[in-house]
């Protein structure tokens, strides 16, 4: 959200050259959601809003807890509450918390055309630095799980910035120090995916066979990651894509088709240009013709 | 002797062409800005790259009226027919600089023709592609994976559209005495005997 920061850059949107490289300290984090010890308290929802400065409007009930029913550029983390069986009558609620995956491949960053409007930090954040932001969407086309959103209000994309602002002074993510019961943990991935081991173990022992961690590789991994009860099945937790990669449909129109493209309109430019020095112009034979006449 | 003139294009023809020109270079450099980080400089053309994100579509849209009234102008005249064949055949041979054996053609040859409804054919994906990732107004009533394809459909024309105007632009400047056909609406006569014979003698009724 912020360019006030104190974080190195690792990727920059539309960026064709590296970025500074020479400091080389920092430790990639994780934020670890272990959906089951969440309670479903919100506590996170309103930490979120609080730190940030974000009010949302009242919504409606829609019979769910799930309020607000989305995400919105007022609401960068919401919970979401599926009432699944798994087993046969053995009804089940798995309240995940939704929001930006920060991923270690960005579709969104890749799929940005303002320089520096998204940003990947060396400790693995993913950051929209809003005043450079356009109002294009393309970020909402290149997210693998539909995070970014359009404000209405200011046509500025917005999402969860891990709280970047207060990561970069040594703090943990608003949502992690509210969380009650500790289903929300920070630190550097590699602690965080031990601890979310472990807890794995516990939760086989106590009869989730398929718990596991949620660190989905198609995107190089991300940094929020979950330890769920059915990890076979992502899709019970609100529809959490089971193998989330950036759509070769991107990848295409950022990969291949942008030299291409360039080449072919330059090559046609400079192809016209030789040919007209290699074979010269069509000239009308003015007078030729009128002797014909005559 | 005094240079003869035939009318080619009338003047309302002209304007619209013209009106359809500023608009493709307009439309044509924002969208280049959003197409790859290398020219994103383009942006400040237009004040910067949010008004670029803001004037790209309302100006496309205009492209695409302005070529609407082309369109139906000029389609009919643009039929490919038999003769159009035996000009392709030999299109090789006049880009190597030898004319001898193209045959005679009406009002456009069959070149002319290809870039009519390549342009026409373009612009009409631009137009149906481009609505589906307008922000803010449309871009919401359509489905993620259908915006994704719409982009990449968006710049695929918009390669092929610029492609055309190159060869387009090209064809103009490479045969000398075309040019004045937009700027003043006429042509030498010797003009179109040599490269419209059908059309000449339609034009003069010899």
């Amino acid at each position: 959200m912020s360019s006030l920061q104190s974080l190195d850059i690792a990727k920059r949107s539309a960026t064709t050259t590296p970025s500074p490289q020479a400091r080389h300290s920092n430790v990639e984090v994780a934020k670890l959601i272990d959906v089951s010890s969440c309670i479903g308290c919100k506590a996170c929802q309103v930490a979120c809003m609080q730190w940030n400065e974000l009010r949302d409007e009242v919504g409606e009930n829609h019979g769910t807890y799930d309020n607000p029913r989305d995400l919105t550029p007022q609401s960068w983390t919401v919970m979401r509450y599926s009432e699944v069986e798994v087993e046969q009558n053995k009804l089940e609620w798995l309240i995940r918390k939704d929001g930006c995956m920060h991923c270690e491949d960005p579709g969104c960053l890749k799929s940005c055309p303002a320089p520096g409007a998204i940003v990947k930090y060396t400790n693995g954040i993913v950051d929209f630095i809003s005043e450079h932001c356009i109002g294009c969407g393309n970020c909402v086309t290149g997210c693998p799980f539909d995070v970014p959103r359009i404000s209405q209000a200011d046509s500025k994309a917005y999402k969860c910035s891990l709280c970047s602002d207060r990561v970069g002074v040594g703090l943990e993510p608003a949502c992690v120090k509210a969380c009650p019961t500790g289903a929300i943990r920070f630190g550097a991935k590699e602690d965080m995916l031990d601890y979310g081991a472990e807890r794995v173990v516990d939760l086989k022992e106590r009869g989730y066979g398929n718990a596991g961690v949620y660190d989905p590789q198609g995107v190089g991994g991300t940094h929020v990651v979950y330890v769920l009860q059915h990890a076979d099945k992502p899709e019970l937790y609100h529809g959490l894509p089971a193998d989330p990669r950036i759509s070769p449909w991107v990848s295409l129109w950022k990969g291949a088709a942008k030299p291409l493209a360039v080449a072919a309109m330059l090559g046609a430019v400079v192809a016209g240009f030789f040919h007209y020095m290699k074979v010269g112009p069509v000239e009308t034979k003015e007078d030729a013709d009128e002797k014909a006449d005559a | 002797m005094a240079t003869k003139y035939l009318q080619r294009y009338s003047d309302g023809e002209r304007m619209n062409h013209w009106v359809i020109a500023l608009l493709f270079l307009a439309t044509g450099l924002s969208g280049l800005a959003f197409f790859h980080p290398g020219l994103f400089f383009l942006s400040a053309l237009f004040g910067g790259g949010v008004w670029a994100r803001i004037l790209h579509p309302f100006m496309g849209v205009a492209m695409v009226l302005g070529f609407l009234g082309m369109f139906l102008r000029l389609w009919r005249e643009n039929l490919m027919n038999e003769a159009d064949k035996e000009w392709r055949r030999h299109s090789m041979d006049m880009l190597r600089g030898d004319k001898s054996r193209m045959p005679p053609v009406g009002k456009y040859n069959a070149g002319q023709k290809g870039v009519f409804w390549l342009m026409s054919l373009c612009l009409l994906l631009l137009l149906v592609t481009g609505f589906m990732f307008w922000q803010p107004w449309f871009a919401n009533s359509f489905p993620i994976l259908v915006r994704r394809i719409a982009v990449v459909v968006h710049a695929a024309s918009a390669v092929a559209l610029i492609l055309g105007v190159i060869m387009h632009v090209y064809a103009a400047i490479w045969v000398k005495g075309t040019v004045r056909a937009m700027t003043r609406g006429t042509v030498s006569e010797a003009w179109a005997k040599q490269n419209h014979a059908l059309w000449h003698k339609e034009m003069s009724g010899k």
